[in-house]
């Protein structure tokens, strides 16, 4: 916190300042972003991380008399993702059916200043997909009910930690300063995790902004995960002498253990 | 302390792990098992992705099969001879097992018939041992030990093409032990271990081994499979986590060292009521797996193309 409070307090100044220069657009707010960290380093001891996200709104105008609420999402790279429904045949319980959901986020969280229904209007959450149902999306599946497998996978990756819709989780003070924490679980894929910051007013949005955040391995780990993709031979190889080492290792070691 | 795979893309815990191929490792060394079908779930539990703990685990059994194998070679309880000729036949059924394997995917609900396989398997397999095992122990109890070990003769030892195996004392015909080879190694390829549950029985019951060196026999036979599966798995699905298997191993030439130790010391009719049970413990979990209304009807699969 310590660290991050002079880049928030760097974002603000250059915020105002640049608002100052323009100075036109006078109903316009715009958001001012900061993040405590643009990139997620994976190590052997990962173990999860936390992001602060926090801001400023910048204006010309009077602030108007509603309310300024804020809508923060955090998406990791979207997959096509197979699920399968089970069913009891001949006694014994199979994946009688299988769905393909088009596309689904491996994390999703979403962080309000309020509840969803109060904040976000239905047609502004289908513009934008905010809430976690529109961040899955699912065309054309030929199952007698592909919405309860969208449900499905949904409820499966909450209990998982990797979605999250985080109501009330976003403090905004004065109408201009906000910020939030999430959460990023240890089960994390690489990738470029998407940002974006919505203010709205009244439910509308009144004002978007995106950042990306870089998850990556580094170190030990990137340098396997390379090494098991390009080089597969040289690497399926390296496992089994290190088995075969392992082995012998533990057999000579514990004949000297017993003289 | 948590651990990060970089295959599995999951965060676990250290001894967890270790824990996990400690027992593995003990059974290796106790039976000749490989303990792959011991291991594979257990990985399932801590979190890990099947398709990674699937192929770590073939990893992490050439590790404890060969500690184990190094002890029993000392003690001169490998026949390597019937070992080669068991390997023959394993390499060939593995390739055969993963065509199987390949096709039963192409037509879907390959999952159901492995786990099918696992509880038919399991069952028989388990419930046969435990009988003659429990006659063997009340027989021996009855105090008429006999002075001599009781030699099977059976339909297998009528075969063509004799050859000597000295170290298991027996004159049979290669042919029973290869066909018992290939046939693991097509069970192995399709249930995704090494085999040793199937062979250590055919062994005994099939080929007429003596107990003492089929554990040994076994485990030579497992090593060269499971290596061979665990390059298949690295080319292809690149599912191999080294991070996971080294920490598996840590865990699991340990716990060999240890089952070689026990299972020296203890007899062999005991050893095998043991290891009927385990076998019948694991098909009865997968029984009910398949028999009970599961909590979650829906699962996800892997990721789609």
């Amino acid at each position: 916190m310590s660290r991050t409070l002079p880049i928030w307090a760097v974002c603000l100044g250059l915020g105002l300042g640049l608002g100052a220069l323009i100075g036109t657009a006078s109903a316009r707010e715009d958001v001012v972003l900061g993040l405590s960290q643009n990139r997620v380093q994976i190590n052997a001891n990962f173990d999860g991380s936390e992001i602060l996200i926090f801001g400023a709104v910048k204006r010309e105008a009077q602030i108007p008399a509603t309310p300024l609420e804020a809508v923060i999402t955090v998406a990791g790279p979207s997959a096509p993702v197979v699920v399968h429904r089970k069913a009891r045949r001949v006694g014994i319980w199979v994946n009688a059916e299988t769905v393909q959901i088009d596309s689904a986020p491996s994390f999703y969280a979403v962080a309000t200043t309020g509840a969803m229904h109060s904040v976000l209007s239905y047609t502004e959450d289908l513009r934008h997909a905010i809430t976690v149902p529109r961040a899955v999306r699912s065309v054309g599946a030929e199952a007698e009910d592909p919405a309860s497998y969208t449900e499905a996978l949904i409820r499966i990756r909450e209990a998982d930690g990797l979605y999250a819709t985080l109501e009330n989780a976003v403090v905004m003070e004065q109408q201009t300063l906000f910020r939030t924490r999430i959460a990023l679980p240890s089960n994390l894929t690489e990738g470029g995790y998407q940002v974006r910051v919505f203010l709205t007013r009244d439910r509308q949005v009144v004002s978007q902004l995106d950042t990306i955040i870089d998850v990556r391995k580094v170190g030990l780990e990137r340098w396997l995960f390379a090494l098991a993709q390009d080089q597969s031979l040289i690497y399926g190889l390296l496992s089994l002498v290190l088995a075969v080492l392992a082995g012998w290792g533990a057999s000579a070691g514990f004949r000297l253990l017993r003289g | 302390m948590q651990i990060y795979l970089p295959i599995a893309e999951v965060s676990v815990n250290f001894f967890t792990l270790l824990g996990i191929g400690g027992i593995v490792g003990i059974l290796s060394g106790m039976f000749g098992v490989g303990g792959g079908f011991l291991i594979t779930p257990l990985l399932f539990f801590a979190g890990i992705p099947p398709a990674v703990a699937v192929a770590t685990s073939a990893n992490q059994i050439v590790a404890s099969s060969f500690s184990g194998l190094l002890a029993h070679l000392r003690r001169k309880t490998v026949d390597i001879r019937m070992g080669v000729i068991l390997l023959v036949g394993g390499l060939i059924g593995s390739g055969l097992g993963v065509l199987v394997f390949n096709w039963l995917r192409a037509l879907g609900q390959v999952d159901l018939l492995v786990r099918l396989c696992y509880v038919i398997f399991l069952g028989i397999v388990g419930a046969l041992m435990l009988a003659e095992s429990l006659r063997a122990i009340r027989r021996a109890r009855g105090g008429r030990v006999p002075s001599k070990p009781r030699r099977q003769r059976n339909w297998v030892h009528t075969w063509p093409l004799k050859m000597r195996f000295r170290t298991s004392q027996l004159y049979i015909s290669a042919i029973p032990p290869l066909l018992v080879g290939l046939a693991v190694g097509v069970l192995a390829a399709i249930m995704g271990v090494g085999g040793g549950f199937i062979m250590v029985p055919a062994m005994i019951y099939l080929l007429g081994m003596p107990t003492k060196v089929v554990v040994g026999t076994s485990l030579f036979q497992i090593m060269f499979v499971t290596a061979f599966t665990t390059l298949l798995h690295a080319t292809t699905n690149h599912t191999v986590d080294l991070m996971l298997a080294l920490v598996l191993i840590i865990g699991g030439v340990i716990g060999a060292q240890f089952g070689t130790q026990i299972g020296l010391r203890m007899k062999a009719e005991q050893l095998r009521v043991l290891l009927a049970s385990l076998v019948l413990l694991v098909c009865g979990k997968l029984a009910f797996d398949l028999l009970l209304r599961p909590a979650e009807l829906f699962v996800i699969g892997g990721v789609g193309g």
